[in-house]
């Protein structure tokens, strides 16, 4: 199946668009389960930026990286969530403004 | 066995005996160990001394090898020659009288066989120092006279005074023990051999005189001798040693110990004969302190401690024999001093011991028809001690001086300085006997002195009369050495103590002249008070060594060193400190911070890109 | 028609992942947050990694978000949690976050303008794609294997004390 023609810089902005709005969702967001899924859309943008790389020199590599950041992202939701699971035990809230019993 | 490893074994082996017991045995049966010991000793030396005199015999016998580090050999083995036989004779016969007088001057001391102890460990201390065949056995003995000096200085350890006496002692002569190892050190490391013969053998044929390391050897050695026998600088620990029990100051701090450095000097004189600057600094040293001590010993009220300023200023007079080259004049005058000398402390054990332990002579006076036995003593002593004709002193003095008179250059001024000390010696010496025997008694003795104190004053009285005629078998230890008599310095030196018996009689006794004039005014006080304190050489010392010691020591209570480290550690700390404070746990300032670094990154990167 | 449905996914993906991240509510938040991957999966397919579309299907839009979802169903979220979180959409609290968002774009901007270049319109098969993986990445294969295995230790070992613990709580 043929691809598709088209300027490279518009994947890359937008995929510097969704950094950039999953990284205002780290910051703003209280609940921890929001400030994953900012995570998730982070590394989701990243993974855009490799295979519209990819795509741009036809080889396989960008698909490969996406595939790493796959994994990565598992591992990370996988642990993450487990925490998740535990704040609420221990703190009784996913507030992590409340929860920062972690200070040094 | 052999008689000569008996002389120093039998009283080695009653100490051991004595301290193992640990005072259980009876006082009666520690006496008896204590001066059998030294009595059975005492015979065996004549013996061996006999058998000297009739054949002439250098005895050498070696026991055993007490260390084998390749070539580093030292034996436990005796060297007997006419210097050794003269130095046993005296350890051993003037200890032994000194022993059986300790016997009735500490009967009622709680302590008894522990004193018994020490005084045996130190003559076989002593006798092992003398007899050594080499130098590292030299030094064993030499170290182990040092710790007995200091167990009896501290003998009534109860009294804090006593036991900073010791240390003070310990410490002051350590100074000296450590240049006398140096020198060790420096003598095998140069000729390869400790043994005093072959080491005497190997200067002589390696070493020219006036060399570097013969001077530097013997300059290490002199230091050796001079702080064991408390000559200047290292002299300072000598009357404060009189803490102790007075027979032991006979015997250490008179007789025998303090004499190991002339010992010493006189048994390694081909060294000091290939260093003639060592030898004058000997000389000038010896003089030094025999005038320092006389003019000390003026001032003192303590009647021992006068004894102890004469001891000091007499075995300058030993150094100044040595120094002039009379090593025969100064091993006489050492044996001489030893019969007066320990004369004299008996004698003044024995006014202590009598006068409820008073030792301030103001406080005694016209003991002379109370105390016969002593005075009589005490004047012989006094007599030789001051050098009036016909006295064992006057015969040693004498050649000593008249050896320094035929010195080239210097001889003269040393010999002038050697009539000053025996005026001096005199004046103090006859002070002492007028102000403590003539005059308004001011205490009454409570007893008088038994016979086993008697006996050894009367045996020493002799000594100390006659000694003058015992000739000694040293000729053919050290060279010969000829001198014209001159008869006009010997009359002088006949006049000199005379004319200071007559000064110190009208001074004391007559009250013809009187000092009351010179000891009111300001600067007659300051004087006394000046040689009271011994030229104030302890306060010098205290000053200049001891308080910038104390003073770095408690610097260093406060650890300069690990203040930069601290300072370190502080540092790290306090940046721990500021940087857990931005530890904050909240994850948003964490994301935050991240996105920060994130952002730097990437302009950085592209700074450097385009 | 190829690039006009291009235009629209990307239109699709960003305004997706804006509304879920802007959702009080979490499980509305998850819905929207899929409607973004599936998007993103269109972008992919688009370009011509078809291998990729699938795996961002299957794996992100399906088996993660699913995980978000069984989540949320433990946890049992009330209005409390939505009154908070539209409490700290507040927009004071927007300041900071906006002007680093805004300077991290920027200089992505910037980097993006170096380059100016069309895609190549081929696409690269999954055959290609496991040739290439499984040849010069086999290492990174590995090291990803490991990572798994690292987030399933640490996922069961967080799990089973959360379930333990509340069990013998009550």
């Amino acid at each position: 199946m043929g691809g598709l023609q088209i300027p490279l810089e518009h994947v890359q902005v937008l995929a510097a668009l969704l950094f950039s709005c999953g990284f205002l969702g780290l910051m703003l967001r209280r609940n921890i389960i929001f400030m994953l899924m900012s995570l998730e859309v982070m590394l989701n943008a990243a993974a855009l930026a490799f295979v519209a790389a990819g795509a741009r020199w036809g080889q396989a590599d960008g698909q490969i990286i996406f595939l790493l950041i796959l994994a990565v992202a598992a591992a990370e939701i996988s642990v993450g969530l487990g925490l998740v699971l535990q704040i609420q035990r221990r703190f009784k809230t996913l507030d992590m403004d409340t929860a920062n019993r972690l200070r040094g | 066995m052999n008689t000569l490893s008996l002389i120093p074994a039998l009283p080695l082996f009653s100490a051991i005996l004595l301290m193992v017991s640990a005072g259980r045995l009876p006082k009666q049966i520690s006496a008896i160990l204590g001066v059998g010991s030294v009595g059975l000793s005492a015979l065996c030396v004549a013996m061996v001394a006999m058998g000297f005199m009739a054949d002439g015999q250098v005895r050498e016998i070696t026991l055993w090898t007490w260390i084998a580090i390749e070539d580093f050999t030292p034996a436990i083995a005796f060297y007997v020659d006419g210097l050794t036989i003269v130095m046993m004779s005296v350890i051993t016969g003037v200890g032994f009288l000194i022993h059986l007088y300790s016997v009735e001057f500490m009967a009622s001391d709680e302590s008894f066989s522990r004193y018994f102890a020490y005084m045996n460990l130190f003559v076989a201390a002593m006798l092992l120092l003398v007899m050594a065949d080499n130098l590292l056995l030299l030094y064993m003995g030499w170290e182990g006279v040092g710790v007995c000096s200091y167990l009896l200085v501290g003998f009534w350890y109860r009294d804090p005074d006593n036991g900073q006496a010791a240390r003070k002692a310990f410490v002051v002569t350590r100074v000296g023990d450590t240049a006398m190892a140096l020198g060790l050190f420096l003598l095998f490391t140069e000729l390869g051999t400790l043994d005093i013969q072959p080491l005497m053998a190997a200067a002589n044929s390696q070493w020219q005189v006036g060399g570097t390391l013969p001077v530097l050897a013997t300059a290490l050695l002199l230091g050796g001798a001079l702080g064991k026998s408390a000559q200047l600088p290292l002299h300072t620990w000598l009357p404060d040693a009189m803490a102790g029990p007075t027979p032991v100051s006979a015997l250490i701090h008179a007789a025998t110990m303090v004499t190991a450095g002339v010992y010493l000097i006189a048994r390694t004189h081909e060294l000091f004969l290939l260093a003639p600057a060592t030898l004058e600094a000997v000389a000038w040293l010896g003089l030094a302190t025999l005038l320092l001590a006389a003019f000390a010993a003026l001032a003192q009220n303590d009647i021992k401690r006068i004894l102890a300023y004469s001891t000091i200023s007499q075995i300058g007079y030993m150094f100044l024999a040595l120094g002039v080259g009379a090593f025969s004049a100064g091993i006489f005058h050492l044996m001489t001093h030893a019969f007066f000398k320990a004369l004299l402390f008996l004698a003044a054990g024995a006014v202590i011991h009598c006068l409820h332990h008073e030792h301030n002579i103001f406080r005694m006076g016209g003991l002379r028809t109370r105390l016969p036995v002593v005075f009589a003593s005490f004047l012989i002593g006094s007599a030789a001690l001051a050098a009036l004709p016909f006295t064992s002193g006057f015969y040693s003095k004498d050649s000593i001086l008249l050896a320094a008179w035929s010195l080239p250059d210097i001889g003269p001024t040393l010999w002038a300085g050697g009539l000053l000390g025996a005026l001096l010696t005199a004046i103090y010496s006859f002070r002492l006997v007028f102000v403590v025997f003539f005059g308004e008694a001011n205490t009454e003795p409570d007893k008088q002195a038994g016979w086993k104190m008697a006996v050894p004053l009367i045996i020493l009285c002799v000594l100390a009369a006659a000694g003058g005629w015992i000739s000694q078998p040293l000729d053919d230890v050290f060279p010969a050495q000829g001198h014209d008599v001159v008869h006009v310095i010997e009359y002088i030196g006949i006049a000199v103590p005379l004319i200071g018996l007559l000064l110190a009689y009208l001074l004391f006794l007559g009250k013809q002249l009187s000092l009351s004039s010179l000891t009111e005014s300001s600067m007659g006080k300051a004087l006394q008070d000046f040689w009271l304190k011994g030229w104030r050489i302890d306060d010098l010392y205290h000053n200049l060594l001891v308080r910038p010691f104390t003073g770095f020591a408690r610097l260093c209570r406060n650890e300069p060193v690990d203040l930069f480290y601290n300072s370190i550690a502080g540092a790290l700390r306090w940046s721990h400190r500021s940087l857990s404070s931005i530890q904050t746990g909240e994850l948003r300032w964490y994301a935050t911070s991240m996105v920060f670094g994130l952002i730097v990154l990437v302009a950085i990167m592209l700074r450097n890109a385009s | 028609m190829m690039e006009t449905l291009f235009y629209l996914a990307a239109v699709i993906a960003l305004s997706a992942t804006i509304l879920a991240l802007t959702r009080a509510n979490a499980a509305h938040a998850l819905i929207y947050l899929i409607l973004s991957l599936l998007a993103v999966a269109v972008l992919f397919f688009l370009m011509g990694a078809p291998f990729a579309a699938a795996l961002e299907i299957l794996i992100y839009a399906g088996a993660i978000m699913v995980l978000f979802v069984f989540v949320i169903m433990m946890l049992n979220l009330g209005k409390s949690g939505e009154e908070l979180e539209r409490s700290g959409l507040h927009a004071r609290n927007w300041i900071i976050p906006g002007i680093m968002a805004t300077l991290l774009f920027v200089e992505l901007m910037y980097a993006v303008e170096q380059t100016s270049s069309l895609t190549s319109g081929t696409a690269v098969s999954p055959k290609e794609v496991g040739l290439e993986l499984f040849g010069p990445y086999v290492l990174a294969v590995e090291l990803a294997s490991m990572l798994l295995l690292a987030g399933l230790v640490g996922a069961y070992h967080l799990g089973r004390r959360f379930i333990v613990r509340s069990g013998s709580d009550d």
